[in-house]
């Protein structure tokens, strides 16, 4: 499809994506598998599957959509119904299997008791208190021994309910006490970072319970899931897994006509779209720019591409009824240009790779040639009518979220924060008076607690600036805050036009009067404004503090970190002969007096946390 | 009886992944490398969703290859039919 010469582009097989039909993609994985693994850059991943039912199917099919999402996995599954045993009981090929992901797939199947007929409320709340008991310490064993993540479905609804409608009111009611449970792991899930619930409840409504469970597959494999509801599963549990990875897109990216009010506005004008509830096509629309507007408010960004003058396009917003407006939008591209080149034009305004962005267009013309031009662009064939963009954004699981941190919030505010930075940039003679201007203060320290979660978040995310994209774990950010021979950075930036938030990590081991730097990282938000100088004096300062007098850093080559080639040498490293071209050797001699290198970011004290976005 | 070979035929061939396979009436599960209990469950299935038909508990343990599965097939839809 692609219009230069060349070798096309590899792109994801049209089965996986939406709108998928699960038979298809049942009956043709094989050849599916191979096409997928065609695909370049595949991040491994460990992956125990605990069943407490078959999970042959889920293993197959979970291949195929972790391969859709860029990862490759290598499984290990319980001995039937053994999830329990093998965690609690030693189950050694597990230990040393050593996964980075554990997935419980147990089903309503699996609760050990549910209440008989007719007991009481209290009989029924100890039941509950120890099921939820046995969870936990299942969910203990793993988190102690394991450095993984832990996805734990949660209870789907049964198929057969003998008391009818009483199963949802009475405590002893199956409805009812699964509800309960299922309110009990996220409770859990909400207090434990390492937890992540698969909402199979959900999916079991969503699928339909008359297509989640067939009887056949039950007595005949002890599949607690029929084939289609494997599939629908799978996804499921791919897109968590692959937001886990940091693989989640950054930026939605939207047409206007028809695709965020009905009509065309250059035609119809600010009175004659539809948008709002006078007209049914309007109260869609209405509702889909509601949907988008929660996306980025919860640190989606959004972008237009929309071929329209732009006065037009920008009037858009100022209808009554529009929810979104003009400021919601990072970028904002209403021209004659082809879409291709906007896109790619938005992708490095915003300095996040194509491979973020999601295109969504009511017109298939316009889709194909964002497909075809940028084939790293996700692109989902929507059709034409509106009720169904949320449903493919959804299905997709392109936004899905791990938690939500306070940072993401702010994330949006800053890229329209950032506007007014780039504008202040060019009225200033030079660039040391334009950083002086910002008014820059940075608060840099050893890992704490409260910032970890944003540290593995930064860590398993970046890409370009990026010395060595060594991966961490949470668990292994925790273990090495907590190690004496680590020194850990992070670093936060502000400015006056607000707080850019935690934007650099730096990791070193300390051997003998030796550290060695196997992480440095910095958000692309922040280049240019010294914050890599500001980082590299605290280290400085605090290898003076220990005794340290040579530092070594190590650059991995990447296909994304090309930019950070020559940061020690900028930094004033002296480049070590080194066999391999994989992991190139610099070295820093400590002398007294070290002259600080950064001059116009302040030094701050760690914030108390309520003071976030000042 | 409608020739219901084709499909079957290519049914195997997505499912094995192999665009020369060829299946008769006397092919067995022996006969065709990598057909195992997992693919048995990817065969039933496609089949079932192929024909719109709903094999019964126990129907598929006593079938003993491919012929008696297509004459199981075709009578469940003459069944279908006859509603």
């Amino acid at each position: 499809m692609s219009l230069e010469a060349g070798p096309t582009k590899w792109a994801i097989p049209k089965e996986m994506r939406f709108p998928i039909s699960a038979e298809e993609i049942l009956r043709k994985r094989q050849a599916l598998k191979k096409e997928l693994l065609k695909q370049p850059n595949l991040t491994a991943s460990r992956i125990a599957i605990l069943g407490g039912s078959t999970t042959q199917e889920v293993k197959s099919i979970l291949e195929l959509f972790l391969l859709a999402q860029g990862i490759q996995a290598s499984f290990y599954e319980s001995e039937y119904n053994a999830y329990y045993e093998e965690v609690m009981f030693e189950g050694v090929a597990l230990r040393e299997f050593k996964p980075d992901v554990v997935l419980v797939h147990t089903t309503w199947h699996n609760v050990s008791r549910l209440p008989g007929l007719l007991e009481s409320e209290q009989e029924a709340e100890e039941l509950l208190r120890r099921e939820v008991g046995r969870f936990e310490a299942f969910w203990s064993k793993i988190h102690s021994e394991f450095g993984a993540v832990i996805i734990q479905n949660n209870f789907d609804l049964p198929s057969l309910r003998p008391l009818g409608n009483l199963e949802a009111s009475e405590a002893y009611g199956r409805v009812n006490f699964l509800q309960r449970l299922n309110a009990e792991f996220a409770r859990y899930a909400r207090s434990h970072s390492r937890i992540l619930i698969n909402d199979i409840h959900y999916l079991s409504a969503q699928v339909g319970l008359e297509r989640w469970f067939d009887f056949n597959y039950w007595y005949n494999y002890h599949m607690a899931l029929s084939p289609v509801a494997t599939v629908a599963m799978a996804q499921n549990v791919a897109s968590i897994v692959k937001s886990i990875y940091g693989k989640s897109k950054k930026c939605l990216v939207l047409d206007l006509d028809n695709t965020l009010w009905g009509g065309v506005i250059g035609d119809d004008g600010l009175q004659g779209i539809l948008l709002g509830r006078d007209h049914p096509i309007g109260e869609a629309y209405a509702n889909f720019q509601r949907y988008v507007k929660e996306l980025r408010q919860r640190g989606v960004l959004l972008a237009v591409c929309s071929k329209n003058d732009f006065e037009n396009a920008k009037e858009g917003f100022t209808h009554p009824d529009s929810i979104l407006k003009f400021e919601d939008f990072s970028a904002f591209k209403a021209n004659w240009n082809p879409k291709s080149d906007n896109i790619k034009e938005i992708a490095a305004e915003l300095n996040i790779g194509l491979d973020s962005l999601v295109f969504i267009d009511d017109n298939p013309v316009e889709r194909a040639i964002v497909s075809a031009q940028v084939p790293e662009v996700a692109v989902p064939e929507v059709g034409s009518e509106v009720h169904r963009f949320a449903e493919a954004i959804e299905a997709e699981g392109y936004f899905e979220p791990v938690k939500i941190v306070q940072d993401d919030i702010e994330r949006a505010s800053y890229y329209a924060g950032n506007a007014q930075r780039t504008a202040y940039e060019s009225a200033f003679a030079n660039y040391g008076e334009f950083l002086t201007s910002l008014e820059m203060t940075a608060e840099i320290g050893a890992f704490v607690p409260v910032y970890l979660e944003r540290i593995t978040q930064l860590i398993n995310k970046s890409n370009q600036f990026n010395l060595t994209t060594r991966r961490y774990t949470a668990a292994e950010v925790e273990a090495v805050s907590q190690d004496s021979n680590a020194i850990t950075l992070y670093g936060r930036l502000s400015d006056k036009y607000g707080d850019n938030g935690l934007v650099s990590v730096v990791i070193g081991s300390v051997q003998g009067d030796t550290v060695e730097i196997d992480l440095w990282l910095m958000s692309c938000r922040v280049l240019k404004r010294e914050m890599e100088w500001a980082m590299f004096d605290a280290l400085v300062e605090e290898c003076m503090s220990r005794g340290v007098r040579k530092i070594r850093g190590v650059y991995i080559p990447s296909k994304k970190n090309s930019m950070v080639a020559e940061h020690y040498g900028g930094l004033g490293f002296t480049r070590l002969e080194e066999a391999s071209t994989e992991r190139k050797l610099w070295e820093y001699e400590l002398s007294q007096p070290y002259s600080m290198k950064a001059q116009h970011i302040r030094r701050s004290p760690r914030k108390a946390m309520s003071a976030v976005g000042t | 009886m409608e020739d219901l070979f084709p499909q079957i035929q290519s049914i195997f061939r997505d499912v094995f992944d192999d665009a020369e396979l060829t299946v008769t009436e006397n092919t067995t599960a022996s006969d065709v490398p990598g057909w195992d209990s997992l693919t048995n469950i990817n065969l039933i299935f496609a089949i079932e969703h192929e024909f719109n038909v709903k094999f019964a508990l126990g129907e598929i343990q006593e079938l003993s290859n491919v012929g008696e599965m297509v004459t199981l097939i075709q009578k469940k839809r003459s069944q279908a039919g006859k509603k």
